[in-house]
């Protein structure tokens, strides 16, 4: 009985302690809960134009479909789980910033972002020191627009942290929040949504690269050369043949790279 | 491991313990003058009486804290009703949803404490209260009310300590308590060991000093266990 318990034991043991290692499988992160860069769709699969480059970069890279793996990963512990070796890069609308350049390395943008205030329909709010004084405004936390918030409304805007954009939308529309911050192509796409009526893009888009840094990247663990120069490689090949811009009118009709201009 | 920021963030960490403190502080005193009557509508025979206790506390020990905190936050601020109620500049604040949600977690389980500890009375006692013609609430105070009391304190200080652990949820709906502005800090700094494993040290700590008082009180109450020469060494 003792002996069949133990082998039990070292049987879970060996068991739990298989996936923890990567191995020869690329895994892939992203948050799924980004319309329309990263999402879940209703049958579980992921979808979204960050998944779309992330296969096809697969594809270029020549994985079939047993050397890579995609993997959902909360916003907060994304770097983290990064760095513990959970998966191996992040393709999940991450901008590069001074900040996380300490902690991971990236590729080469596949996009450029700017983020935009949105609020209530009527709400004649300005986006300004003065106009948003005493006011309560949404973001997530760990964004650049968390950072671009505090830094320059932090002295008089109160600032509610999100663990998504999904729970700051809600509390949008219940009132709780005078407005919200976001990636301008998310808001947009929200307000188009039937969620998202009533509610409007208020100023003007923020682009400041102070904060916004130097587009959007795939990020991966620094010394990792080889895999980032693979990456980079692929990633210029979709963006030459096209495939980067066929993806990205699936889902935008604005130009989101530009291309031939780089 | 960076220790030069575990030390400048004690400050901070510390400051969101006192709203950690205050979520259960309040919600325990709220939660115990709701779970007193509770557990006397529990051990009710009258069926009035006893069903809508019993539902009560079926649904809440049934369901995750978390889907309660949801619930009440995101769940009720759907509705229009609410949103022009008197009700809504509490519901409105993240601090008053998740008081209310601790306070109706934590009366379920205090009340079932509450409920196994009358239940814990050897009957003969009530029997020999009743035979001497004491009133239903004389032999609530007198009798029912002491012991029980005292018995239910090992069991009551564990669902503190559960509470305290459960308060961490709150940061789920924007509150910076202890474990929301840890991971606030963290979401800075990508140094997710040295500010979790500071804010475990906060915890524990807390927890040390909520056992030590609890097992000070369960002591100093139940001196009537003891033989009488240790009553007398103690003075």
């Amino acid at each position: 009985m003792r002996k069949a318990i133990l082998l039990l034991t070292l049987a879970l043991f060996l068991a739990s302690s298989g996936p923890a290692l990567a191995g020869d499988v690329l895994k892939i992160a992203t948050e799924g809960a980004y319309r329309p860069f990263n999402y879940v769709k209703p049958d579980g699969t992921l979808a979204g134009f960050d998944v779309d480059i992330a296969h096809a970069l697969a594809k270029e890279m020549g994985l079939d479909k047993e050397g890579y793996e995609m993997v959902i990963q909360e916003w907060d512990g994304m770097i983290p789980g990064l760095l513990a070796r959970k998966f191996d890069v992040i393709v999940a609308s991450m901008s590069i910033t001074d900040k996380r350049k300490e902690a991971v390395a990236f590729t080469e943008p596949y996009y450029y972002e700017t983020g935009s205030f949105v609020a209530k329909e009527g709400a004649d709010l300005e986006i300004s020191k003065e106009g948003l004084k005493g006011k309560t405004v949404g973001v997530q936390t760990a964004t650049t627009w968390a950072r671009y918030l505090e830094g320059v409304y932090g002295d008089v805007v109160d600032i509610k942290f999100y663990d998504s954009v999904q729970n700051h939308n809600l509390d949008l529309k219940s009132g709780r929040l005078d407005a919200v911050l976001a990636t301008s192509f998310y808001m947009s796409s929200w307000l188009e949504s039937e969620e998202g009526q009533g509610c409007e893009i208020v100023g003007e888009p923020v682009s400041d690269p102070e904060y916004i840094g130097e587009g959007v990247a795939i990020a991966l663990r620094k010394g990792e050369k080889e895999l980032k120069k693979r990456l980079n490689k692929a990633l210029d090949a979709i963006i030459a043949d096209g495939t980067h811009k066929k993806l990205a009118r699936k889902y935008f009709s604005v130009d989101i790279y530009p291309y031939g201009k780089k | 491991m960076d220790f030069a920021l575990m030390l400048t963030s004690i400050p901070d960490l510390l400051r969101g313990s006192i709203i950690t403190f205050e979520l259960v502080g309040l919600s325990m005193l709220l939660g115990m003058i709701l779970a007193v009557p509770l557990a006397l509508m529990r051990v009710s025979h009258r069926l009035w009486f006893f069903v809508p206790s019993y539902a009560y506390i079926f649904f809440f020990r049934g369901t995750p804290l978390l889907v309660q905190i949801f619930l009440v936050y995101y769940g009720l601020s759907q509705f229009d009703q609410i949103k022009g109620s008197m009700l809504w500049p509490f519901l409105r604040e993240p601090y008053w949803c998740a008081i209310i949600a601790f306070t109706l977690n934590t009366a379920a389980y205090t009340g079932e404490i509450l409920r196994g500890a009358i239940l814990a009375i050897p009957h003969g006692q009530i029997e020999a209260a009743k035979a001497m013609g004491m009133s239903r609430f004389l032999l609530l105070r007198r009798i029912i009310a002491p012991q029980a009391l005292v018995l239910a304190l090992p069991g009551y200080s564990n669902e503190l300590i559960l509470l305290l652990k459960g308060s961490a949820l709150a940061s789920t709906i924007t509150l910076l308590e202890l474990t929301g502005i840890t991971r606030k800090i963290i979401a800075e700094t990508y140094k997710p060991f040295e500010l979790f494993l500071l804010a475990a040290c906060i915890y524990v700590l807390i927890t040390f000093v909520l056992t030590r008082i609890f097992n000070w009180v369960e002591h100093h109450y139940t001196a009537y266990r003891r033989p009488p020469e240790e009553m007398e060494a103690q003075g």
